[in-house]
């Protein structure tokens, strides 16, 4: 054989991977978050002069440790509480997701179901009503709300084919001058300009204390839709139609399902969903109702969805780390006195890299091989 | 080093994540010499020659261009070493005239339009090209895309041309007329290389064979030394029944009556027009046209999946005699009426099946509903799944893969297995072999064969001329949407067919009439 010298090979080639094994997969994403991690240490170390071993531990203290006992608890509560909230906005997406129905506005169907469980409280709370009787009212509210508030996007989809994008996007901003109004109109104490915490006194329409625990019905009520959304996407028929729909309308139409139907279906669950989210945020977390109620989780929640492959329980793992990084990021701001910047570009960083391990479980590099000697 | 050769392969490997498309392919192509890739689907025809045309880079192994080692990195190197390849699906500017397409990136300097055009008229001369250089690709005719695709690669000063199953989408005549451009190319010294799994398009113009199996290289043999039943022992691997069992229909009743029907595609353009027809039980009707001539909507019209602007479709239910309107009926209504419609629509993955799921969920898809329970039952699917792996030989890691990783013809297995399986009365077939190797496209007509016998009325809508011929009872003609004729599948000929394929005399050309505009 002659010895050519001419050819070349492409330095890096790209080939996509048969699949990869689970175990691998893991070990992907914990090298991408060790890698993540180095690299944030070194924003930390040069850019804020702080020793990046002492940031993180604050960071894990702020989320599930503290100096004291009693302080450990309640930044476990307080993030267990945070991840209920966000997981079940996931689980409401993850419907509409698996359909490939972009729903955005889980920040608006959150909102709407806040509106609802708040002017129950109000009106019903000095009804002389059982506790047990009023939260099942309240939810029951903020499920209609917040399906009513999926159900219209859904509507114009299915039958005008209008993007669901956009659409779901603007629906989140009529919800918050909604409920600005609702917020002027339930005004308390007058001129305050907010709601107050409602029925302080009498604590009607707040979550009771479950096993000595202050968010035992917040985890409660995320466990069950977490299982039960599981349950409904893989084992029913109606899962089965979103699938078919969400991967093609031709086949669905083929096969005999009424896509309208579905896409309706559908929307009226995701936002039943994000309704009972405010339920949970207002009568379980907050004990009011303002306009930030949902507070950007609305979005957050599609980063959850999509990073867990819509699987319900891929996002419990996906959640927490996201609060974990919440929590521990606005501890470090307000311990080593840096704003909030400083923190959120960690949390990026590191979103970043797993994000990034995608491309790497999805595709094979290879390198041009060194020239062997013939 | 012999340097006869224009091309020289030498131990080409190619893998696809685990898939070995090209497994140690060596191949020679010598100057003025016609020389066939013959393989079954999936056998790497396509793959070896993409290596050649710089769209893959082979994993190992060697190319020679002239004798001499090169390295294709991108279609462009390709183009600078004078090879040229012509795809199944054209690489054409839509709103561009052939000249504007043929010119396209070619601009070096100032763009002297008449001197290019006189090129491209000496090209057309030279090799018997007939094409009209200011119509626009969007009014040609799939015959006249290919064409502009071969001129344009020869203005680019190809020696070596390499075309992709060109006679997939030609009628004979068409076939005819490319087959002689390509006989003057290799007077003129050009290498061409066709990659087909036609036997006698292989017989009647290539000067060599080479045959892959599988991702390997089985052989080459000269042309004039070879037989069609020794090639597709090579092709398959063993020897192949290359006959299809037609009996004469017995006890036909009708079945389905179309009247008069028309309907507008989604461009509001008018896709059928006015067809009438009758398909009866126990027999199978051919539908043969030139892609888009209104095969689809036909058949989803009947299926209830496509919107009909006038006409009706009766269908006469063969154990109460009763007869039924079909047309403004939904695929579920149809269903529900207990009518047992198959239907092996064209678009596979994008309608036949859910290309995410599994064979199991797959075959869930056309009666999940049957019973009224909320959650799904796994467990007939799946044992239709494992029976339709085992008798139809379904090549898949597990019955939950997910359908869109398997080869076409397993997709096409999984496909027309699920139909069968539900003992329909209609049976339509869009396409049923297309992708198929050898041995599956006759186990195909032989289970379309069995349905038959069983009385079952069968709608046939293929390509391959030959095949319809041999296996269908009558054939059903269509062109642009029009019913040209129905003839006796035992007595017509090919050229009668392709004739009422084109619905005018000599040429396609001549009678399209539209878009066309003066010459100079």
């Amino acid at each position: 054989m002659s010895k050519e010298t001419s050819v070349k090979e492409p330095l890096i080639r790209l080939t996509k991977r048969d699949g990869m094994p689970v175990w691998a997969k893991i070990l992907v994403y914990l090298v991408s978050i060790l890698l993540a991690l180095g690299v944030s240490a070194l924003f930390i170390f040069f850019v804020t002069k702080l020793n990046p071993v002492d940031v993180y531990k604050t960071m894990w203290q702020g989320a599930f440790g503290g100096i004291s006992d009693t302080v450990r608890k309640l930044h476990i509560s307080v993030t267990v509480r945070d991840i209920c909230t966000l997981l079940l906005l996931g689980v409401a997406l993850a419907p509409a997701f698996k359909m490939r129905f972009w729903n955005c506005g889980a920040e608006g169907q959150m909102l709407m179901g806040g509106v609802a469980t708040a002017f129950i409280m109000i009106k019903l709370g000095n009804s002389g009503l059982p506790n047990w009787l009023l939260l099942i009212i309240m939810c029951a509210g903020a499920i209609l709300f917040g399906a009513v508030w999926g159900l219209i996007p859904a509507v114009f989809k299915a039958v005008w084919n209008t993007n669901e994008t956009l659409f779901t996007l603007m629906m989140n901003y009529v919800a918050i001058q909604i409920t600005s109004y609702c917020v002027a109109l339930w005004e308390n104490p007058f001129g305050s300009n907010t709601v107050g915490i409602i029925n302080q006194s009498s604590r009607a329409g707040w979550f009771p204390e479950l096993f000595g625990q202050r968010y035992g019905l917040n985890i409660i009520i995320a466990v069950i839709a977490t299982v039960a959304m599981f349950i409904y996407l893989k084992k029913t028929k109606q899962g089965y139609e979103i699938a078919v729909v969400g991967e093609s309308k031709n086949t669905a139409k083929y096969a005999g399902i009424s896509v309208k139907k579905v896409i309706i279906r559908t929307m009226l669950i995701s936002g039943a969903v994000c309704g009972v989210a405010g339920f949970v945020g207002v009568a379980g977390v907050d004990h009011t109702i303002s306009t930030s109620t949902a507070g950007g989780r609305g979005f957050t929640a599609i980063i959850v969805a999509w990073l867990a492959k819509f699987n319900t329980f891929f996002m419990v793992a996906i959640t927490l780390l996201i609060i974990f990084l919440n929590r521990g990021a606005s501890e470090i701001a307000s311990k080593f006195a840096l704003n909030e910047y400083a923190a959120n570009i960690i949390t990026g960083i590191i979103l970043f890299f797993i994000l990034g391990s995608e491309f790497f479980i999805t595709y094979k590099m290879h390198f041009r091989r060194k020239v062997k000697e013939a | 080093m012999e340097t006869n050769y224009a091309v020289e392969m030498r131990n080409v490997t190619k893998t696809f994540g685990s898939t070995v498309a090209n497994k140690n392919v060596s191949l020679t192509i010598k100057k003025g010499e016609i020389l066939s890739l013959l393989g079954e689907n999936g056998s790497g025809k396509t793959t070896i020659m993409n290596m050649l045309a710089g769209i893959y880079f082979p994993d190992s192994g060697q190319i020679f261009i002239n004798g001499r080692e090169e390295s294709i990195r991108s279609p462009k190197d390709a183009f600078n070493l004078g090879i040229g390849m012509i795809h199944q699906h054209f690489k054409l500017v839509d709103i561009f005239t052939a000249a504007e397409n043929i010119i396209l990136g070619q601009a070096e300097g100032r763009l002297n339009k008449k001197a290019v055009r006189a090129r491209i008229k000496e090209i057309c001369d030279k090799y018997g090209f007939k094409i009209d250089l200011d119509k626009k690709v969007y009014n040609m005719s799939v015959s006249e895309k290919q064409t502009l695709e071969i001129i344009k690669v020869i203005y680019r000063g190809a020696d070596i041309l390499i075309l992709d199953e060109p006679t997939a989408v030609l009628t004979p005549q068409e076939t005819e007329r490319l087959f002689n451009v390509i006989r003057n190319m290799k007077a003129a010294g050009k290498a061409v290389v066709i990659i087909t799994h036609k036997l006698h398009e292989v017989l009647e113009i290539s000067d060599r064979v080479t045959i892959l199996r599988k991702g390997e290289y089985v052989g080459t043999v000269n042309t004039r030394d070879a037989t069609e039943m020794m090639l597709t022992e090579m092709m398959v691997g063993k020897k192949v029944e290359l006959n299809i069992d037609r009996k004469e229909p017995r006890n036909t009743v009708k079945r389905l009556e179309v009247r008069n029907l028309s309907c507008y595609n989604r461009e509001g353009r008018l896709a059928l027009d006015n067809i009438s027809f009758t398909a009866m039980g126990g027999e199978i009707l051919g539908i043969a046209g030139i892609s888009g001539c209104g095969e689809k909507e036909l058949l989803e019209s009947i299926a209830g999946l496509q919107k009909t602007a006038t006409g009706s479709v009766i269908f006469s239910d063969p154990s109460t005699g009763t007869d039924i309107e079909l047309i403004g009926k939904s695929p579920r209504v149809i269903k529900n009426l207990g009518i047992a419609l198959s239907f092996v629509p064209e678009d596979r993955l994008g309608m036949g099946l859910v290309g995410s799921m599994g064979m199991t969920e797959n075959m869930m898809l056309r009666d999940y509903n049957k019973d009224g329970v909320v959650f799904v039952n796994k467990a007939n699917p799946r044992h239709l799944a494992e029976t339709i792996k085992e008798e139809l030989g379904v090549v898949t890691p597990s019955i939950n893969t997910p359908v869109s990783r398997l080869s076409g013809g397993n997709v096409q297995k999984v496909l027309v297995g699920r139909e069968i399986s539900s003992a329909p009365a209609v049976l339509m077939t869009a396409y049923a072999v297309r992708g198929l190797d050898i041995n599956t496209s006759y186990s195909i007509y032989n289970l379309i064969n069995e349905q038959k016998e069983r009385g079952v009325a069968v709608l046939y809508v293929g390509e391959d001329l030959d095949v319809l011929l041999s296996l269908c009872d009558r054939i059903l003609v269509l062109c642009g949407g029009k019913l040209s004729g129905i003839v006796d599948a035992r007595t017509t000929t090919k050229e009668e067919i392709g004739l009422l394929m084109t619905k005018s005399g000599k040429t396609p050309e001549t009678g399209e009439g539209k878009g066309e505009t003066e010459d100079e």
